[in-house]
């Protein structure tokens, strides 16, 4: 009886998978995670996404697309396998989505090695931006480093002179903090390593107290940002000890779920949803109208990536088989990005304006996050040079 | 053949189960031919995945339930093996030294082996101290071994650390080109063949009847004369090596080994499969694997809220069958012919 | 010394909320012999409960019970839908089914609420931070944590060892068929029980959701350090779990503070830190390991 078992696995393996569809609009695979506590993210990429294909009326630079989901649980094989069932049986070219670096990591590879084209919505991890970069690699968000450098450079326009800095012990934490020291001109005075799966910080909290920073910058992305924030201003620290942070560790979820407890907290972003441009400011309406919440910079970013790759598709007639041309046309960026001048450098990775952020209280009592100035101009990344594409 | 060990759990022989394997064999064998028949591609790449995480799940099952040892921890002896393969592939490529010699390599005969002597050799160490314990202490002295283990390549970072190290190329095979997804899929298929043939040879040896002995009443064995200490120690250490096999493969099917292998959901992914399946049956944790993998990934595929489907399916699941799918099997056969 | 007076500190109250999660899954495990991996979905569901009716009233002292009510509620329909048929089961088949409720659970909750973390103000009562003894200076609602943690503690000793339930509970506990064979309502003691666990990791997560992120997923987060300090402890004993928690705690919390002090005394500053995280993080676990070597039963054994 056992062996019938491994006979119907294999009849039901058929059975499930059903024959493809017929190929009418241009197919987008986006593999993106949608499950967990990082799900947020996943859902303001493809929500912004499918904006952008609505706004242009179910096209994307006169073509008309169809976008494939599917949720990878922040599982580098799952995602993998995700990846591979896009381009082999649904034969899509076009790929994007990935929210995390390791995930990233795992499917980037086999994507590109397989002929495809990948643009990035968020992850920008290192190795692929310098000696690994690719011509069929597009990051539309940014180089991991570079939202710490900005953070770094906040620091130094503040005036602070002793920071002490915090992140969680894998290799982003790890780079977030290079990052922030790269532009930072004063001292460090203690770094910290948090883990990811840390919910209680009081132990860090009770250090940041004994070495009386003058600033602290710190990197906890999502649900971590969220009991760290609480837990430093329940610590009586906030009116003590300023803090600075890049996007990722204070987004507008983050914010709506901490409160009060992010009044003063200076941030430096690429994007936000105050930009006074048209394209922004279209962005955020319709967001807010489609969706009824306020679009996170990831929204920005995933509505970014739709409108770079509309370019693209524009420039080819809506052709994505010939790769080469796709690639030049993507290279131009010829399109309103929501954070004003955007164009690729060199490894294809952004070179945008940094702009510092406070949380404050607008007249109507709202918290709300505000732009201030900009930080870093034209900013490229650090690995942009090593690229030979 | 006197043995009446032996005789009592030697399994029954007829020739319809042997048919059906070599009907399954076969399907198996021309699975790529189908998928390009059915227009599936990517059927074959879920299939590799489906025959490695079997031999995990086999290999679990050897322990669990052949033998009553419940590893909470069998991921980290599937991490090591693919650490092995990725450490050895990343020395490989740069050329750095390994314990100062010239040791990496990119040659499957090799990183294979490698990869379950090092798995094993850990699964003796850790093994042996964790079988001073038994029941629910053993559950959890296994989990906080593989913990450490993943907190250690977590923190490793000259290999990746948290974001792991990517294969950039399959390892090779002489004469066989390794990076064709059929050809790998072959590959994995005739080791895991081999596998579960080793596997029904152990479990219906003399040595397999001591292991269900000690499931049974490790007192009663103990009082007939047996170290059960040694005989619980040599099967962890199979089954960790298998562990390892598996993981090594897994690092040549993904060309990517990160911490995620070693964490503990991975090790409770594979207690599912063989739970799934059907503890202490030959192939039920390879029905396990493959029953469990399609439904995540076609229902992922039907809705994004897959799990609010798959979680009460595994409930229904436990409380109707007895013995999971071997369980499910069982009553519908025992429906149709009662 | 206020430094190490308030790590100190940060170690009992991160001891106190284990054990509140602790103490309902070994009383499960102990007595009615079910490894229940949904345990940290209770707590979840508490947390999620006591965010929603915050927000909807406003009023903190609603949202409080809300949070204990949802999660009982919860637990006892666990109990009588799923749990109930599992009792006569092998422990993994209790595996398999508890995992497919974590699944369920947890894809509900996205449903339900959405994918974004909530928001739980802190109730102005217990806002702000004092001075202890004139060395320290500790947030009041982490000292409101402690004392209603230590307060359950009492409590659940007092019930336990005086009232008629706490016999029958350490009966059982003693010898299930016993209880059975004397005429008590087992199935009816082991729904209150299973809600009783539930309503104390409910206690803990509403306790929680003010400092912590209110998100799908917290439960796994936690479950795993409980299954531990109910190990240590000694399973089914509440005295266990009550060790247990704060040893788990007290280790945990000290190795974050100090290790990296330690270490960077004999090497390099971020190799020293990198180091030290990766070793704090294995602590607890080393600590599971010695005290099942040592003594297997736990520190504290419920009975023998």
């Amino acid at each position: 009886m056992k062996l019938k078992n491994s006979i119907s696995a294999a009849v039901l393996a058929f059975l499930v998978a059903g024959p493809a569809l017929a190929q009418q609009p241009l197919k987008i695979g986006m593999v993106t995670t949608l499950s967990g506590p990082g799900g947020y993210l996943g859902q303001d990429v493809r929500d912004a996404f499918n904006l952008a294909i609505e706004l242009e009326g179910g096209k994307l630079g006169g073509a008309p697309v169809q976008l494939l989901v599917e949720d990878d649980a922040l599982k580098p094989g799952q995602a993998k396998e995700i990846a591979e069932r896009f381009m082999k049986t649904e034969k899509i070219k076009l790929l994007t989505g990935i929210i995390f670096s390791n995930v990233a990591g795992a499917t980037v590879p086999d994507i590109l090695d397989n002929g495809g084209i990948y643009v990035s919505p968020n992850a920008g991890p290192s190795n692929f931006a310098g000696k690994e970069c690719h011509k069929n690699y597009f990051v539309v968000s940014w180089q991991n480093d570079t939202l710490h450098e900005s953070a770094g450079q906040n620091a130094t326009n503040l005036g602070y002179k002793k920071a002490m800095v915090l992140a969680p012990n894998y290799q982003a934490g790890k780079d977030a903090i290079a990052g922030f020291k790269r532009f930072f001109k004063g001292d460090v005075v203690g770094e910290i390593y948090t883990r990811l799966d840390q919910t209680d910080f009081a132990a860090e909290m009770a250090q940041i107290r004994a070495a009386k920073p003058e600033v602290v910058f710190q990197f906890h992305p999502g649900g971590l940002g969220i009991a760290f924030m609480r837990q430093y201003a329940q610590a009586g620290l906030l009116t003590e000890v300023p803090m600075v942070v890049a996007a990722p560790s204070l987004d507008a979820v983050i914010l709506k779920a901490i409160g009060d407890a992010a009044l003063g907290v200076n941030i430096s972003s690429h994007w936000n949803s105050d930009f006074d441009n048209a394209s922004s400011k279209k962005f955020v309406a319709e967001f807010q109208k489609k969706y009824n919440r306020m679009p996170t910079y990831y929204a920005s970013q995933g509505y970014d990536t739709a409108l770079a790759i509309a370019a693209a598709l524009k420039a080819t007639g809506g052709k994505v088989e010939d790769t080469n041309a796709f690639s030049a046309a993507m290279r131009k960026a010829d399109f309103q990005s929501v954070r004003g001048a955007f164009k690729f450098g060199p490894n294809q990775h952004p070179i945008n304006d940094w702009y510092s952020l406070k949380v404050e209280k607008g007249a109507d009592g709202q918290l709300g996050i505000v732009t201030k100035g900009k930080v870093l101009e034209a900013h490229s990344d650090f690995y942009a040079k090593s690229c030979k594409i | 053949m006197d043995d009446p060990l032996k005789r009592a759990i030697a399994p029954r022989k007829n020739v319809r189960s042997v048919l059906l394997v070599a009907l399954a064999l076969v399907v198996l064998a021309v699975l790529p031919q189908l998928a390009d028949m059915f227009e599936q591609p990517a059927m074959v790449s879920l299939a590799t995945r489906i025959i490695i995480l079997a031999i995990a799940a086999a290999s679990l099952n050897l322990a669990l339930g052949y033998c009553g040892l419940v590893s909470f921890g069998h991921a980290a002896w599937y991490g090591i093996g693919g650490y092995v393969v990725g450490i050895l592939y990343n020395h490989y490529v740069s050329g750095d030294p390994l314990f100062g010699l010239p040791l990496g390599t990119d040659q499957m005969l090799i990183t294979l082996p490698v990869a379950i002597l090092v798995s094993g050799l850990f699964a003796a160490v850790f093994g042996a101290l964790s079988l001073r314990t038994s029941g629910v202490q053993f559950i959890m002295i296994t989990l906080a071994f593989a913990q450490m283990i993943f907190f250690f390549f977590v923190a490793l970072k000259a290999y990746g650390g948290d974001d792991g190290l990517i294969v950039r190329r399959r390892n090779s095979l002489p004469l066989i080109d390794t990076r064709d997804g059929a050809t790998f899929y072959w590959i994995c298929l005739v080791i895991a063949i081999t596998w579960f043939a080793l596997l029904r040879r152990i479990v219906s040896s003399r040595f397999g009847a001591v292991l269900s002995g000690v499931r049974q009443s490790e007192r009663r064995m103990a009082a007939i004369g047996i170290s059960t200490y040694r005989y619980k120690l040599v099967v962890f250490v199979i089954s960790g090596m298998g562990a390892g096999l598996a993981g090594a493969l897994m690092a040549n099917h993904a060309r990517f080994v990160s911490p995620d292998m070693l964490h503990w959901t991975q090790s409770g992914e594979f207690m599912i499969m063989v739970i799934l399946g059907g503890a202490g049956t030959l192939l039920g944790p390879a029905a396990g694997a493959a029953v469990l993998i399609l439904l995540e990934s076609q229902l992922a595929a039907f809705t994004e809220h897959w799990q609010v489907i798959l979680g009460p399916l595994l409930v229904l699941m436990i409380l109707f069958t007895r013995g999971g799918l071997s369980g499910l099997w069982k009553l519908l056969r025992g429906g149709l012919n009662g | 010394m206020s430094l190490l007076m308030e790590q100190a500190l940060n170690g009992v109250q991160l001891g106190v909320t284990l054990f509140l999660l602790a103490a309902g899954l070994t009383l499960i495990f102990g007595i009615m012999g079910v490894i229940n991996l949904a345990h940290g979905s209770l707590y979840m569901i508490g947390a999620y409960a006591m965010a929603a009716v915050a927000a909807k009233t406003g009023s903190f002292l609603l949202a409080f019970p809300a949070g204990l009510l949802a999660a009982g509620i919860a637990g006892v329909a666990m109990e009588y839908l799923v749990v109930r048929r599992l009792y006569a089961r092998d422990h993994l088949d209790q595996v398999l089914a508890t995992f497919g409720l974590i699944l369920f659970f947890n894809q509900l909750t996205t449903i339900l609420f959405g994918r974004q973390p909530l928001f739980v103000e802190i109730p102005d009562f217990l806002e702000g931070s004092v001075m202890i003894g004139g060395i320290v200076r500790y947030p009041v609602y982490r000292l409101a944590m402690i004392a209603v943690g230590l307060a359950t503690a009492i409590g659940l000793y007092v019930l336990i060892a005086r009232t008629r339930l706490g016999m029958l509970i350490r009966a059982g506990a003693t010898n299930r068929e016993m209880v059975r064979a004397l005429g008590v309502d087992i199935r009816l003691l082991y729904t209150l029980l299973f809600g009783v666990g539930a309503m104390l990791a409910g206690l803990a997560g509403v306790m929680a959701g003010p400092i912590l992120s209110v998100q799908v997923g917290m439960g796994e987060q936690v479950l795993i350090l409980t299954f531990v300090v109910v190990v240590i402890g000694g399973i089914g004993s509440i005295r266990g779990a009550f060790i247990g928690a704060l040893a788990v705690g007290m280790v945990d919390t000290m190795l974050r503070a100090y290790l990296p002090g330690v270490l960077r005394q004999l090497m390099a500053g971020p190799d020293a830190d990198a180091l030290a995280a990766g070793l704090s993080a294995m602590g607890v676990y080393m600590l599971m390991a010695i005290v099942l070597l040592v003594k297997p039963q736990g520190l504290a054994p419920a009975h023998g």
